[in-house]
């Protein structure tokens, strides 16, 4: 299994500004069931910061992040 | 409606105490001269400057002669750091020596290392917990590891109000051998002074006017102007100081130290109430620093999914000036490195910091209006129950 192939959901920020990424990441994190992992890709400095801040506020867990050609994808799994 | 403002952004800078109004209005008159020549309006204006060089040097636990002004706080932290750095010549290595610093310094004091880096030097950051505090021992640790030439550490932080364990880390440091600076701007005037070996200020930050810093250097300390020689303030600042602005800013450092410790009491008391309401009121609200060992004046939190350049909008179109550290209000649209440092939520931030004889009333109207702000916001960009 590929590190792509782990995600389940894959949402698209690149280009957007703080608070978009954490905004769009909490829109689409329950699409993917309870355990399995989602990733918000982007390029805005702040989401490196505010993703884990938005994981511990919400109580979901920050998995890490991961290179991109463009930005970077930040993995966080859905605890509840 | 006649507008109401509330200024709440001390930590930036407060407007001019009135006392420090009057010494300066005087001084324009009286200090004009060039204390530095021998004829009488010469020898007038240096005597004002000694008088506030002894007092500033007084507070700050100084002899006069490890005094200097200069023309602002980032001035003297550059001066600092850049001066405590300096290698004699020819001693090889390179122009400069290491410094260690905590993460969350002010800018001025990092930028400064990173120019020495360029010329053998290095610059290595410690970093602080959850709260923005550095850990002493790790803080050590690193000075330690490597030779130093300088270290440095603020005594509280300028965005979120931490307070350092600055005792701790001078007297290791002291055992090391290695100087530390410590960047006193948010606490010179509101707070006792803690031990140093460089100590920098910012006479705005008490109620001095703009265009004041304090730089002072201990007798006992090695430290190369990084600048062509040059006689005035001791060889340590080029080019002589702005002698109205400096007699003003003593005059209000005065004032401000005579009122501390009831001063100080009260907004660490309005302060607590806004810690202790914020999160009751709005929700999605994180309120960061330290909540008890921290600057009297400060308090910072951040708002989830609201946009901070927002928020500051909307407070001051309601009368309210306050800081942020979020990106989007930053020129770099970089978020601020303290908050970043510390791993807390750094979008919809705010700074409300108290200038002296804040009024505990407009803290209470920003009570009033921050919810319905908040929520505005959050309905506008479509997030409410997100």
């Amino acid at each position: 299994m590929t590190e792509q192939d782990d995600l389940a959901a894959e949402v698209d920020a690149l280009g957007r500004r703080c608070p978009v990424p954490v905004i769009e990441l909490a829109r689409h994190v329950l699409d993917v069931p309870p355990g399995a992992l989602i990733a918000v890709l982007a390029d805005d400095e702040a989401a490196r910061v505010d993703v884990p801040a938005w994981c511990r506020m919400r109580g979901h867990e920050y998995v890490g992040e991961r290179p991109r050609e463009r930005g970077a994808a930040y993995v966080v799994r859905r605890l509840h | 409606m006649a507008e109401q403002r509330a200024y709440l952004d001390a930590a930036a800078g407060e407007p001019l105490a009135p006392v420090a109004r009057q010494a300066l209005l005087a001084a324009l008159d009286d200090g004009w001269a060039d204390p530095r020549r021998l004829y009488a309006e010469g020898r007038r204006a240096a005597l004002l400057l000694d008088a506030a060089r002894a007092s500033v040097a007084a507070v700050l636990g100084a002899h006069p002669d490890e005094v200097s002004f200069t023309g602002s706080g980032t001035q003297a932290a550059h001066l600092a750091v850049l001066g405590g750095l300096a290698r004699r010549p020819g001693s090889g290595g390179g122009a400069y020596g290491r410094l260690v610093a905590s993460a969350v310094e002010h800018s001025a004091v990092l930028a400064a290392g990173t120019l020495a880096e360029g010329s053998g030097g290095g610059v290595e950051t410690v970093g602080v917990d959850r709260l923005g505090r550095v850990d002493a021992a790790e803080f050590v640790r690193a000075v330690h590891a490597r030779p130093t030439a300088l270290a440095a550490l603020q005594s509280a932080n300028q965005e979120v109000g931490t307070v350092q364990p600055v005792d701790a880390v001078h007297e290791a440091c002291r055992a090391e051998g290695v100087p530390l600076l410590v960047d006193a701007a948010q606490t010179v005037g509101r707070m006792a002074v803690p031990p140093w070996d460089l100590l920098t200020a910012s006479a705005r930050k008490w109620g001095g006017p703009p265009g004041v810093g304090v730089l002072a250097v201990r007798r006992s300390v090695r430290w190369r102007a990084p600048f062509p020689a040059d006689e005035a303030e001791g060889g340590r600042v080029p080019g002589g100081v702005g002698l109205p602005a400096v007699l003003a800013a003593a005059t209000a450092l005065e004032a401000a130290v005579a009122d501390a410790a009831t001063e100080s009491a009260r907004l660490h008391a309005i302060v607590a109430r806004l810690r202790a309401e914020l999160p009751q009121l709005v929700p999605d609200v994180e309120v960061v620093g330290d909540p008890d060992d921290r600057l009297p004046h400060v308090v910072t939190f951040s708002c989830l999914f609201v946009d901070g350049e927002a928020l500051v909008t909307e407070l001051d179109r309601l009368g309210f000036a306050v800081g942020s550290g979020s990106a989007c209000t930053a020129s770099t649209l970089r978020p601020s490195h303290v908050l970043a440092a510390m791993g807390v939520l750094t979008h919809g931030n705010v700074r409300v910091s108290l200038p002296r004889g804040a009024a505990e009333s407009d803290v209470e109207r920003l009570l009033t209006v921050l919810p319905g702000v908040v929520a505005g916001l959050r309905e506008r960009a479509g997030v409410a129950g997100l």
